[in-house]
This record gives C-alpha cells, structure tokens and sequence, in this order.
C-alpha cells in the first residue's frame, strides 16, 4: 500500500518551479499532489503525479535531478480530528514523520494524507490494523 | 611494439653532457641575440663563458611571463621573423596574451617530444587518434596534431566542442586514443550516458590528458567513467606547448621529463633558491634546444616536485609529481594557502559527489568568505531535506578537517556549473581588495 513519489532537487532561483510545471504540462501529466520543502539554498519539489515514470523521464531530460521514493497515503473524514487520529497512532508506535502533506478531495467528505516514516513498513502494518483507508497511486490518480 | 627512444634511457651522465653542452650554446646564443636577455646577464655579473658545469645554471638570472608581456608581442625572439613559422597565444585572460613563435626546427622539435609523450601512453602508429583539444591559437589542438601525425597514428582532428558529434565519431572510426582536457572528457562522459552509448561499445583505450590541473580522484573517474586509462600530459605554450613531460603507461605516479630539451628546476617561489630533489616548489624550465623562443630559468608558476626513482618502463628521465597546482592559482584564505586540487580532492572523497564544482571567494567586511558549489547528481540526492543537510555538514567539515578552513557548501542542481570545452574555470574570486 505504498505510493510512488518522484521528488526534484531546486536550486533557490527563479523560475525552476515553473520550469518543472511546463515540463509536465507539456508531456500532459497531471500533478495530483504537491509540497515544497525549503531551505535558505535549496527545496525539495514533492510530487504525486498520473505518470510517475514518464515524469522521472522528462524532468530529468530536462536537466534536473529526480529521486523516487515512496510514501504512504491515508484517507481521513475531513473533519476535526481527522490528522490527529492518525498521529495519536503513529506515536503510540514510536515510529517518525519524516515529512507529510496533505489534500482535500473534490468531493470534500475526506481528505487525504500524505505521509513519510522513517520506518514505513512498520507504519503501514500500525494503521492497517487500526482500521485506517490506505489509497494506491491509482486510487489517487482517480479521486 | 613500443619502442623506447635511446636518449630516453641514457644513463644519467650521458644525458647530463648533453644537456651541458645544449646550455652552453644555448647561452651563447641568447646572449648575442636577444637584448633583454644580455641586459639581465650583464646586471647579474654573467658571461656566457662563465656556464661551465651543469650547477652553473643557478647563476643565470629567472625568466617569467612579465618578460614576455613586458616586450610584447615578439621582443623576445631570437629569430628573425622570416624564420618564425608559427604564433600561438595564451588566452591571456589577465592583461596581454603571452605569444610565443616557432621555426621549422622548432615545430619538429615539438613534434618529436609530442610524439614521444604519445609513445610513453603506449600510442603506435595503429592507433586512431582523436583530437579534442581545440584548434587555434591554443597549443593543444595543433601540438597533439603534429605529434600524433608524426608518430605515424591516424588523427581526427575533432577540435573542442560539439560532444555529440565526437562520441559519433568515436564509435564510427574505432578511436582508440583520445586526446582532451580532462575536464572535456567528463564532458564526452555525460554526453555518452545522455546519448545511450556505454564504455564497451568504444574502442578507446587510453586517454592523454592535460592543460589544466586534475587531481587522482578525477582520474580516477574519467577511467571508471569512459572505461580507459587516463594518462595526465603536462606543458605550457612559453616551453613549447604540451609535450615537455608525461605520464608512461608502466606506471601511475610521476610524468617523465623531456629534459634532454627542456632541463628542469624546482625552487621555492618566495626565495627563488633551488631545491633540491624531492622537495616541492615551483618548477622552472630552461628550453636547451628551442629556436624562436629560447627561455632560460623560465617561472611556470606550477607547483610540482621531482624524483629519480627508476620506472618500471627503463626510462632514465627525472619524472615530475602530477602538478599540484599553481602559485598564482593559489588561494590564501584567511591566511591559509589552498588550492583548488586540494578541495577537489577533498569533494571526491565523498561517495556519489560528482567532479563538477567550483569555488567561490568573496569578502564580508574584512573576512574572506569562501564558497564551494556542488552538483546534486541523483545518487546524493534525497527527498529528505535532512539527508542533504546532512551532506551539506559532512562537505564543510572534511574541508575544515583537511584544508583547515571553514567554508559554505552550496548544493547546486547539476550542470548549473558551466562546463568547459577547454580549460575548467574551478575559482571565481569576488572579493577586491
């Protein structure tokens, strides 16, 4: 239950994020999700797209340099409490959030969060067995 | 089958009667001949007469490029210029370019000690040649040509540039030697990997590269990356160009001297007293043979040492430590004196660090602030900010551990540092002073 990642390295100049946007416009993929991570020199582009190879392919084509990584992605109602209900688990475990995002679905009954563990096997075998929805790339790519 | 020239292994007094008697003439000559050359002679208290043994060297007074500069662009000449041939200049990005001139003789010269530089490389009159330093008022394209040419080899003029069109070529003619900077051949390297061609589609086999310094470590990735062997080829356009020492294919440490035209000194750059053999300094080269442009005591500026250990190949030649750089090249950072090598070095130590970087100086208040700029290639990238930090910490502090100064480390995306076709700008020095 794992969903593919690509992440970009970015300099800290103008005009890179919308560099990488053009790339993928014009090989027609569709970003599903996004974060930047940033620091005084540099930021991480995070990225759940339609096509995750063909993305690698094209970006790195032009120039930048792309990681794949994977991630894990939980669905929750959109409502109070819905982040803090899977944290309160991840804690009890003991296990690290390396980083997260996280998106409203369209139909904005849930929302759905994106996650990076240090230990993510272990992560997905704590919230499988409390109950928690985990999303493919495909079901992503549908919602 | 190679064949070792005679002069190469001639015992060492052999070689140093011919070298004497080379000087001798040598001194002769340039003091009838060239006006600046007797005025300094004269102010030393120095006859021609006066050179009688080998060690009668030290009393002739240093040449250096503000010489050259100061009686631009021919002044210093000993030919008349119906005997001169050839120019070439130095890209003289500091003030005046440095033009040098040839005769016929002089262009033999540099072909045979051209040729002979090939042949230590293990080169032979099978071999297809390609040519990738460029053509022109550098020394490198035509100087690797003659030589190439005149050891009977098949030569692809490529010149720089256009990678594409050379890693073609290299499939498509069976180049089995390429000639190069070092930094252009991980240029080809990168255009090889873009345009789908590995190592083992190519037939090279050995890699002679030089006009730039380049440490082991880069070496070691031209060879792990082109899958040859990188020989390192050492010259300068005031000497004769490229040709007056190099790497033999016997061994991985020392370049052979020409000396039995070129006679080598190592002396300290503040004192200018010689050196003796094995200690580091600035070498300095007197042309024994050279036509148009004789030099005597002439300052390179490169900092090397020099030993006599046999070579396992039979050669008798002093050989030269791989340049470790160059006296005005040198940064002093805060005191400390650093050179690029040293920091390249240092960034390929680190696994998955790509050879690409460069160093950058400015000054905050009365500080020099020194920055090193490094290529993220994928195999050091993460998607964790952490990881990169991480690295970012480890680069500063071997640099400290090392070199022994602080530095930032700026993570860069690759190819962001422009990549040269001749020589590789590693220093940009903003700070004025």
């Amino acid at each position: 239950m794992r969903v593919e990642q690509i992440a970009v390295f970015l300099e800290n100049k103008s005009g890179r994020l919308a560099e990488i946007t053009r790339i993928l416009a014009e090989n027609d993929i569709n970003i599903r999700a996004l974060s930047v991570a940033d620091t005084a020199d540099f930021g991480i582009l995070r990225l759940i797209v339609d096509k995750v190879d063909r993305a690698k392919e094209v970006l790195r084509g032009g120039g930048f340099t792309v990681g794949k990584t994977n991630v894990v992605a939980v669905e929750v109602p959109d409502r109070a409490g819905g982040l803090a209900s899977v944290l309160k688990v991840i804690n009890g475990a003991s296990l690290n959030v390396e980083y997260m995002y996280a998106f409203v679905n369209k139909s904005g009954a849930d929302a759905v969060l994106i996650f990076r563990f240090d230990a993510m096997d272990k992560a997905i075998e704590v919230l499988q067995e409390n109950g928690f929805t985990l999303l493919t790339g495909q079901q992503i790519c549908a919602l | 089958m190679m064949r070792v020239e005679e002069i190469e292994t001639l015992p060492r007094s052999g070689l140093e009667s011919i070298q004497l008697k080379r000087l001798q003439a040598l001194v002769q000559r340039v003091y009838h001949t060239i006006a600046p050359y007797r005025a300094k002679m004269d102010a030393a208290g120095i006859k021609p007469d006066d050179i009688r043994t080998l060690a009668d060297l030290r009393r002739l007074p240093y040449t250096s490029k503000d010489d050259l500069r100061d009686t631009y662009p021919f002044g210093m000449f000993a030919s008349p210029m119906d005997e001169v041939i050839r120019i070439h200049a130095s890209s003289g990005t500091t003030g005046k370019p440095t033009v040098v001139g040839y005769t016929r003789a002089d262009i033999d010269l540099w072909a045979s000690v051209m040729a002979r530089c090939l042949n230590m490389a293990g080169v032979t009159r099978g071999d297809m040649v390609q040519n990738a330093y460029g053509y022109g008022l550098f020394t490198g394209g035509l100087g690797g040509h003659y030589g190439a040419e005149a050891l009977g080899a098949t030569v692809i003029p490529a010149s720089g540039g256009n990678s594409k069109r050379q890693i073609i070529m290299m499939r498509d003619f069976g180049t089995t030697a390429l000639l190069s900077t070092p930094s252009y051949a991980l240029n080809l390297a990168d255009a090889m990997a873009d345009a789908g061609i590995g190592p083992g589609e190519l037939k090279l086999r050995v890699g002679v590269h030089g006009a730039e310094p380049w440490s082991i470590n880069m070496r070691e990735e031209v060879e792990r990356k082109l899958g040859y062997r990188a020989l390192d080829i050492y010259g300068l356009s005031e000497i004769i160009g490229p040709g007056v020492a190099m790497e033999c294919i016997k061994t991985d440490r020392g370049l052979h001297i020409m000396e039995d035209c070129f006679l080598p000194e190592i002396v300290d750059p503040d004192t200018l007293e010689p050196l003796p053999y094995g200690e580091t300094g600035e070498l300095v080269f007197t042309t024994l043979t050279k036509e148009a442009l004789p030099l005597i005591r002439y300052r390179t500026k490169d900092i090397s040492r020099m030993f006599l250990e046999p070579c396992p190949c039979g050669r008798t030649l002093i050989r030269m430590e791989k340049i470790m750089g160059r006296t005005d090249d040198m940064l002093i950072i805060r005191g400390v004196n650093v050179f690029p090598s040293q920091v390249e070095h240092v960034l390929m130590g680190i696994d998955g660090v790509e050879p690409h970087y460069q160093i950058e100086v400015t000054r905050d208040g009365s500080l020099d602030v020194v920055t090193v700029l490094v290529e993220v290639s994928e195999s050091i990238f993460s998607d964790e900010i952490k990881v990169l930090e991480n690295l970012n910490k480890k680069i500063q502090a071997e640099i400290k551990d090392i070199l022994g100064i602080t530095c930032k480390v700026k993570l860069v995306e690759p190819r962001s540092i422009q990549r040269s076709e001749g020589k590789a700008q590693r220093v940009i020095d903003r700070r004025t002073l």
